[in-house]
């Protein structure tokens, strides 16, 4: 599904990733953890296709990203992969329904059926009755269930959420946590969590830690 | 540590702590976006420096006409004066002996053309003796011109005025040739008179020269009068006014220079409505601004509010920075004003090069301290009142919902349709007033409330569009850009109104000036439909064709008829400004076919009237309309005339009014005439009776002899040049519409950064951002736009109905250039979409991706 050979980042002089390989399969739902500072972010934005390795593979379904170009890359992000962030980034003047449905229709995927797929997640997340609300109707923990729905939609192969519990509550964030662990594991999809919260990490099958050295799988 | 020393500590504390605010608050934000503040500084400044110099313009122009007209009379208390024909010689004696008049100074006046030098020249003759009395300066030049053993006017001779010399480069000793009918007189210039003689280009010579040479025998044109110091003025004038005939009056030399400085006042203030215009954009620039940084500080604002700065603090903090654009940009301003004066009166003179004025402008400026401390205080004021509204907007910013994660600016117009309608009431009700003393100064309010009322209808107008035309379907960019209007409705209306007003300016032009040009054009047609002219210069009544050139003329083989035409000014009764009598073949029958007819009387005229067709500036000035019977002072008597029709005339703001020539040399006597129009025979050219009337005519003066067709694309060259600066006004107008896109759109990117870094995490490409912002920016375009075209239409109606009629006293057939406008709607549109898409390109790069990641 998603696997990481040997993958090396520098910028200028500065390695930040080296060597770096990891695999996760549908189904499977992975944290990544590690200090400030140590490359979470760039091994994130490598995996999404915004950026690219300076070796290393970093193949998506047997498609090695860092061959593809930026638009081939964007193409690929907006069929396969799903975003959490931890501001939400919901587009404001969209409603709620509207912002889940926003990937699908990125994909050219409208009417009854789309409609369908929004209303379904939005009963697994416990909004349905908010479809038509505005972001700003909504409290934090609402608004992050609300883009975990939107990663979703479109049954993406993978979901990247990044901190998605950070500027929550400890009840919401426990929500937060249940919620995109049931999705992922209900749409079959690789989740890969970046986090500095153990009781989040806490929630996935593995955690691997990022340090210096490199990646590795934590007992 | 003693007491002072903690006090000096304490308020050292309080020093810098306020620092720290005032950086915080005020100059901090002015420096994070120095490019945007430097040109709100430079709008401000372009704003004041137009305004200013204009000012300036127009003051040096009115004292160069003041100054002008008052040395013409000197000392004098009263003139007696009669333009255009002057008067009998024999008044003279019977007006120097009216008791209270200590002394009377005839004069004989006549503006001369001067061949070979494409220039007019105004020639003064005078009686020394008694002329001395009223200008000293000529006793000085008098005293100086004998001790070199000659009279200060001898026989050939005239004197220059130091302005003339200088136009005409010419010395003492030297000839000047000037043309009487058509047929050069040459005389020596014998001195140049002392620069506190007269201001403007004069000829000074003898009187008795002057009836002789000019052919002027027994004619005079004024008598300026010195009053007894005891003399009981208004009795004086009005023994003298029972003397006087028909067509001559008696004038002070305040009311003539009044006259004077009447005469240009329209044009002087359609300059100065263009100032305003400046000005204004200078303030809108600085709204868009500061409401641009209210927009990108939202957080930041909240944050201080939060910290517990208070709504009061925050509002001053804003109109402080807006203060410090406004001095900055208004101290540049007036420099600026004041040098590009300099520069203006330097290069063109007083009237910018349109003609109004006689003689050079004069090289000195005076700038008084209050004149600059008026203008930079305006300047500061616009940006005080155009920060005003984005500082309330800053200080309303809440702070609980501006620093939560995902908050937006508020997202609903406020609407002021009730204002609105207020101001469209305002704007008719200023359209049925008249005229200012003689200024469309309704007319310019009227536009101005209709802009507000336009500007202010904005909200509603861009609320019903974004929930009833655009709906958020097809692509996901385009949902989201729809979404985004409907959002942010209040930004919106900003860039929106910013392209309606410099749309609608640019559209109003366009009609007027198109209206304009067509018009011109249809009614030179009509008023030149000879094959050819003669013109011995209609600008100068001292050239003419006399009655032996109108009969060569009117022999010369090739010639099937000939109409002459004589221009002559008059003063009617209870009126200063002189108007035109235009005599030339014309009847009942024929008015229609010669004139531009816009109304004509059906009746059979009164009996005993003389037929006169009135041109529309003289029905404006003098109410001559159609049916009304009219006095006239021809040839010495009052003649009843009936006014049969109204005619347009573009080219006698003052008015004119055309006559059977026939009739006018039964009453006057004046066989002479200024034009002749020329019909030829069947297959003779045009050219070539040019040729032949040349050796035919055998005089030494010059003269034009032109066919229809040239004089009209002279015409409309002159008119294409005269309104080509308009042109560039009109670009300005769109580029700065432009810029409230631009700068609406790169606000929007820096407020949308984290929303553009989550669409290109979710596969959104750069080019679909690109697109989206294009068809944001696209729309904000059309929707100006298209309200720009019907507020511009109705402006232009304005000028063409009552601005232009009440300056100009010109009537135009409005002519939409269609195909024009639609070009320019399609630039405009497209221009906006490429405005958004470049503004917001940083919404496209790589920085938006980690902005994600900013929130706090």
């Amino acid at each position: 599904m998603l696997e990481l050979r040997h993958v090396s980042k520098s910028y200028g002089d500065r390695r930040i990733l080296d060597g770096v390989s990891l695999t996760v399969r549908r189904g499977e739902y992975v944290a990544i953890v590690g200090e400030s500072g140590v490359g979470k972010s760039t091994l994130l934005n490598l995996i999404a296709g915004l950026d690219v390795p300076d070796s290393g593979e970093l193949l998506l379904e047997a498609t090695d990203l860092a061959r593809l170009d930026e638009e081939a890359r964007t193409r690929v992000r907006r069929s396969r992969m799903g975003f959490v962030f931890q501001a939400f980034h919901l587009l404001p003047h969209l409603s709620v329904a509207r912002n889940v449905a926003l990937p699908l229709a990125l994909n050219g995927r409208a009417g009854a059926e789309a409609d369908r797929r929004v209303h379904e997640l939005l009963e697994a997340v416990g909004l349905a009755d908010r479809a038509d609300s505005l972001p700003r109707e909504l409290s934090g923990g609402e608004m992050q269930r609300i883009a975990v729905a939107r990663a979703l939609a479109h049954r993406p192969a993978v979901v990247l959420a990044d901190e998605p519990t950070g500027n929550l509550d400890p009840d919401n964030a426990a929500t937060i946590r249940d919620v995109l662990r049931a999705q992922i594991k209900r749409d079959d999809a690789a989740g890969i969590l970046v986090t500095h919260s153990a009781t989040a990490a806490a929630s996935t099958d593995r955690v691997y830690e990022l340090t210096r050295a490199g990646l590795t799988l934590r007992s | 540590m003693t007491a002072t020393a903690t006090v000096t500590m304490a308020r050292r504390s309080t020093f810098r702590a306020r620092q720290a605010v005032l950086d915080a608050a005020v100059v901090g934000p002015l420096r994070q976006a120095p490019g945007r503040t430097l040109l709100a500084v430079l709008a401000i400044a372009l704003g004041v420096a137009l305004g200013f110099s204009v000012y300036l313009i127009n003051r040096v122009a009115a004292d160069e006409v003041q100054g002008a007209s008052r040395s013409l009379f000197g000392l004098a208390d009263l003139a007696v004066r009669a333009p255009g024909a002057g008067f009998d010689e024999a008044l003279f004696p019977r007006v120097a002996q009216v008791p209270g008049v200590a002394v009377a100074s005839p004069i004989v006046e006549l503006q001369v053309r001067l061949p070979g030098r494409e220039r007019n020249l105004q020639l003064i003759g005078i009686d020394p003796f008694r002329a001395f009395r009223l200008q000293p300066a000529l006793a000085e030049a008098g005293r100086g011109a004998r001790r070199e053993g000659q009279g200060l006017l001898a026989p050939n001779s005239l004197w220059l005025s130091p302005a003339a010399a200088q136009a005409l480069d010419l010395e003492v000793g030297e000839d000047l040739d000037v043309q009487v009918a058509l047929d050069r007189v040459t005389f020596e210039v014998a001195g140049i008179l002392p620069p506190g003689a007269y201001r403007q280009p004069v000829g000074l010579l003898d009187i008795g020269e002057a009836q002789w040479r000019l052919r002027r025998l027994g004619r005079l044109d004024r008598i300026d009068l010195r009053l007894e110091p005891r003399a009981d003025r208004a009795a004086v004038r009005a023994a003298i006014e029972e003397l006087l005939p028909p067509g001559v009056q008696v004038v002070t030399p305040g009311e003539a220079t009044d006259d004077a400085v009447r005469l240009t006042r329209a044009y002087r203030s359609n300059l100065t409505a263009l100032a305003l215009v400046a000005l204004f954009t200078g303030a809108f620039l600085v709204f868009a601004t500061q409401s641009l940084a209210v927009a990108r500080r939202r957080r930041e604002i909240a944050l201080l509010h939060a910290m517990g700065m208070t709504v009061r603090e925050q509002l001053g903090a804003s109109l402080l920075a807006g203060t410090i654009v406004g001095v900055l940009g208004a101290a540049l301003g007036v420099v600026l004003g004041a040098l590009v004066a300099r520069a203006g009166l330097a290069a063109f003179g007083a009237d910018l090069g349109a003609g109004y004025f006689r003689g050079p402008a004069s090289s000195q400026l005076d700038i008084g301290a209050s004149e600059y401390l008026v203008f930079f205080l305006l300047g500061v004021a616009a940006a005080l009142v155009a920060t005003y509204g984005p500082a309330r907007e800053a200080a309303s910013v809440p702070a609980a919902a501006a620093l939560k994660a995902g908050d937006e600016a508020p997202i609903a117009a406020r609407r002021h349709g009730w204002t609105a309608a207020g101001f469209f009431v305002a704007g008719m009700v200023a359209l049925a007033l008249p005229p200012l003393e003689g200024v469309a100064l309704p007319g310019y309010v009227s536009i101005a409330c209709l802009l507000l009322g336009a500007v202010l209808l904005t909200p509603s107008l861009a609320a019903w569009i974004f929930t009833r035309v655009l709906r958020p379907e097809g692509a996901a960019w385009r949902q989201i850009a729809v979404a985004q209007l409907r959002g942010t409705a209040r930004r919106a209306t900003v860039s929106i109104a910013a392209v309606l007003v410099s749309f609608s300016l640019m559209v109003a032009m366009a009609i007027m000036v198109f209206s304009f040009r067509m018009s011109l054009e249809a009614w030179m047609e009509r008023i030149l439909p000879a094959d050819l002219y003669v013109r011995a210069g209609s600008a100068a009544p001292g050239a003419y064709l006399d009655p032996a050139a109108q009969s060569t003329i009117e022999t010369l083989g090739g010639v099937a008829r000939v109409h002459f035409v004589r221009f002559v000014d008059v003063v009617l009764p209870g009126h200063r400004l002189p108007l035109t009598i235009i005599a030339r073949p014309i009847e009942e029958t024929t008015a229609e076919r010669i004139l531009p007819i816009r109304r004509s009387d059906p009746r059979p005229p009164p009996a005993d009237t003389l037929p006169v067709w009135a041109s529309e500036a003289a029905l404006d000035l003098r109410g001559f309309d159609v049916g009304q019977v009219i006095e006239l002072p021809l040839g010495g008597r009052v003649v009843r005339a009936s006014v049969r029709g109204l005619w347009r005339d573009y080219e006698r703001p003052g008015g004119a009014i055309v006559m059977d020539r026939a009739r006018f040399i039964e009453l006057t006597g004046d066989r002479n005439a200024t034009t002749a129009a020329l019909w030829l025979q069947g297959g003779v050219e045009p050219e070539a009776v040019g040729d032949v009337l040349r050796d035919a005519l055998q005089r030494s003066g010059d003269y034009d002899v032109a066919q229809p067709g040239v004089i009209r694309q002279k015409s409309l060259a002159l008119f294409d040049r005269t309104f080509a600066v308009t042109y560039l006004l009109e670009a300005v107008a769109v580029l700065i519409g432009l810029f409230g896109i631009s700068a609406s759109t790169s606000s929007q990117v820096l407020a949308r950064r984290g929303e553009f870094g989550m669409l290109r995490h979710l596969g959104v490409t750069r080019s679909e951002i690109g697109r989206m912002l294009a068809f944001e920016g696209a729309a904000l375009g059309a929707i100006g736009g298209a309200a720009g075209l019907g507020v511009g239409a109705v402006i232009s109606l304005i000028l063409i109905f009552v601005v232009n009629r009440q300056s100009f006293h010109w009537s135009m057939d409005v002519h939409v250039p269609w195909l024009g406008l639609a070009a320019l709607s399609a630039i405009l549109v497209v221009a906006a979409a490429g405005t958004a898409a470049f503004s917001g390109r940083r919404a496209m790069g790589d920085d938006v991706v980690r902005a994600v990641k900013e929130d706090w």
